[in-house]
């Protein structure tokens, strides 16, 4: 199908909205009535027609305005996107890969056409036709990295390997769950997850790197994370803090369906080949709690969901404070009944909710 | 699930013999189709049919990464090895279907390198050619010394000495002719890395005189593939697939394993990489550890072997497989 792509804000006065095709869509990220971490990760080869996880880059209805959003934090603050040296090859091969993966798996979006190294790039919807030359920096106007991923929907960390441990050396981070590239940039797998609670002992974050050093060319891998985010901003920076944090204080039980979010990452990893780097697409997708309640099951889960998460994991994810307000609201749309296994939304099968 | 098991139908598109031991081997994709680029250093693992026996053995890429319409292996022939390497040499005939692996890197260029070291002895220097290759495309500073028996049996010596006059350096052993390590490393500029591939001996002589001489662990990278030995037959018990199976005398346990159906992880089938880490849940018995990725304290425990190398002796061996 031709996407229709929104014209939309994720700042000031928000104008985001998610269709009904968006919706159903959505990533939901709990497979049970209950949360707690674990290494969730599964091969990245397609998934169910129409869902999120069917291409190796979603392209969805809020495509041109999340790159607008982009380049709104870029102008602003030009160290969201960094690549230290040794990296540009890395730039490279993602370049080719998203290149590749766009214009195979949306050819009335994309092309790509090959001479040699003499590459020419359309991207229709955002009305680019350029030529260049692959492998010559000179030949774009950023770095590769930062050209394609200008393009690209979601954050992107490039990591190098080396020494049995993955450095987060480039990357393209503006919308991202509260944490900086700038800070971590140069940091270790270990480095930049110090800050997690609880997983560390559990032993999570040994088991996800010896899987990740593991990823090979042609098997890229995925998992989901997730968190709360009160209005839908992409932009949940450690630099902005100052202004959107303080949007949390606004939440009234009122407003909390339309303003509270529920802010899902899509996190896939695939092994590039000149550079033997990971890249770690993270592409988050923001929904309402108003629109997560109209799937029944949805509604439920997410209800007890956050009720029964360890405040440990509520206070990580910047939601502990209001919680009460989300949980009653949440509660209006839990009637008890028991919920189907796994993430999707069955419409057809699960019953609508009992008024009560 | 296994990793590795990305896999390529090719076609044997070329086999030249290089000297009296080595020989080299094209393939092309089956399908007419572009290969996956790769990065310097990577090896892919051939699967060789050879009667009732599958053998997966690793090779390094010696082809240039970026040439995605053939890859190219040297197979050095072993007389006392499994057979892996003489049914390459004796079976294998040009126009043969093969299957081989997605390109994996345990030994890939460090690029924050300002200059690349690179040691070599024997076969060992396979990884480097697709590394050199590399390097020459983005004007890489490399330095490359090759330790080889004969000029007879110096594989690739005419190649590298015309391409890089400056920047390759042979070392014959029938005329005593050897690398002076310490002098070598002695004179390196900052942020040199060095890379060694060749024999055990050679491997751990580099690493020790390089942490010696107080060089980051870092900053040194190695790469030895280990070939599975042959060994006396055993017994295991794998229990969760609830299988008694027979390792035979010239098959490593990681093959007996495939060989009853039972799907078991790895990648480089060396040794090396750790994916095939498996728990011992009993044994009774001598374990023969040849790996390099077991802790000692893990070898003392008793509780893990790496299945594609090592073996056991002994009376009872039970796998949490």
């Amino acid at each position: 199908m031709t996407i229709q792509f929104n014209d939309e804000t994720f700042r000031d006065d928000y104008t985001f909205r998610n269709s009904p095709w968006a919706i159903k869509r959505f990533p939901f990220p709990f497979h049970e009535d209950s949360y707690m971490y674990s290494v969730n990760m599964e091969r990245h080869r397609g998934g169910p027609k129409g869902s999120v996880y069917e291409k190796r880059f979603d392209v969805d209805e809020h495509y041109l305005s999340e790159m607008r959003d982009r380049a709104l934090v870029l102008a602003e603050d030009p160290l969201r996107c960094q690549s230290l040296p040794h990296m540009t090859l890395a730039g490279w091969d993602l370049l080719e890969l998203i290149m590749v993966a766009k214009s195979e798996d949306y050819p009335d979006l994309f092309e790509l056409h090959r001479n040699g190294n003499a590459w020419r790039w359309v991207n229709k919807p955002m009305g680019i036709d350029h030529s260049f030359t692959f492998l010559d920096d000179a030949t774009l106007p950023h770095g590769p990295m930062e050209y394609i991923t200008r393009q690209t929907q979601g954050d992107f960390a490039v990591l190098d390997q080396r020494d049995d441990n993955l450095w987060m050396d480039a990357g393209m981070v503006t919308t991202q769950a509260d944490w900086s590239l700038d800070f971590d940039i140069g940091m270790n797998f270990f480095e930049w997850h110090a800050p997690v609670p609880l997983a560390h002992e559990m032993g999570v974050f040994q088991r996800a790197l010896k899987f990740l050093l593991n990823v090979q060319q042609g098997s890229p891998a995925r998992r989901l994370n997730w968190t709360m985010t009160v209005n839908p901003l992409l932009d949940t920076s450690p630099e902005n803090y100052h202004k959107w944090g303080i949007q949390k204080t606004e939440l009234t039980p009122e407003n909390v369906g339309a303003k509270q979010h529920l802010r899902v990452e899509l996190q896939t990893f695939f092994r590039l080949p000149r550079s033997n780097a990971l890249v770690f697409p993270i592409r988050c997708y923001l929904i309402a709690l108003q629109d997560v309640v109209s799937v029944p099951k949805w509604g439920r889960r997410l209800h007890r969901v956050i009720r029964d998460l360890p405040v440990e994991l509520a206070t990580y994810k910047g939601f502990v404070r209001n919680r009460p307000l989300i949980v009653e609201y949440l509660s209006q749309f839990d009637d008890g009944l028991p919920t189907s296994d796994g993430v999707w939304p069955d419409l057809e099968t699960e019953p609508p909710l009992r008024s009560g | 699930m296994s990793a590795g098991t990305e896999k390529i139908d090719v076609i044997v598109s070329d086999i030249v013999k290089v000297n009296d031991l080595v020989t080299r081997f094209e393939f092309r994709r089956s399908d007419g189709g572009l290969l996956p680029t790769f990065s310097g250093g990577a090896h892919t693992v051939v699967e060789m049919k050879d009667g009732d026996i599958t053998r997966l053995n690793p090779y390094s890429l010696m082809s240039d990464p970026m040439d995605q319409t053939a890859y190219t292996i040297s197979v050095r022939r072993d007389d006392a090895g499994r057979g892996g390497s003489l049914f390459m040499h004796q079976q294998v005939k040009k126009g043969d279907r093969m299957v081989i692996s997605y390109p994996v890197n345990l030994f890939s260029l460090d690029l924050r390198a300002r200059k690349h070291l690179m040691l070599a002895g024997g076969i060992g220097i396979t990884p480097f050619l697709a590394q050199i290759k590399q390097l020459s495309r983005s004007n890489g500073h490399f330095e490359l010394h090759y330790a080889c028996r004969t000029a007879a049996l110096g594989s690739y010596v005419d190649e590298l000495t015309s391409g890089h006059p400056n920047a390759v350096h042979i070392y014959y052993d029938d005329r005593q002719q050897v690398i002076d390590l310490e002098r070598l490393l002695d004179g390196q500029p900052l942020g040199t890395h060095v890379y060694v591939c060749g024999p055990k001996g050679m491997i751990e002589w580099v690493r020790k005189t390089a942490a010696d001489m107080g060089w980051p662990r870092e900053a040194v990278h190695y790469e030895e593939f280990l070939a599975p030995q042959s060994g006396k037959p055993f017994e295991v018990y794998l229990k969760r697939s609830g299988k008694r199976i027979k390792v035979g005398e010239h098959e490593s346990l990681l093959e007996a394993i495939e060989r009853a159906g039972v799907d078991a992880p790895y990648l480089c089938r060396g040794g090396a990489c750790g994916q095939c880490e498996t728990d011992v849940l009993e044994h009774d018995g001598e374990f023969v550890h040849r790996d390099h990725w077991l802790e000692d304290a893990d070898r003392a425990s008793g509780c893990k072997i790496m299945p594609c190398v090592s073996r056991f002796e002994g009376r009872t061996l039970v796998l949490d497989r």
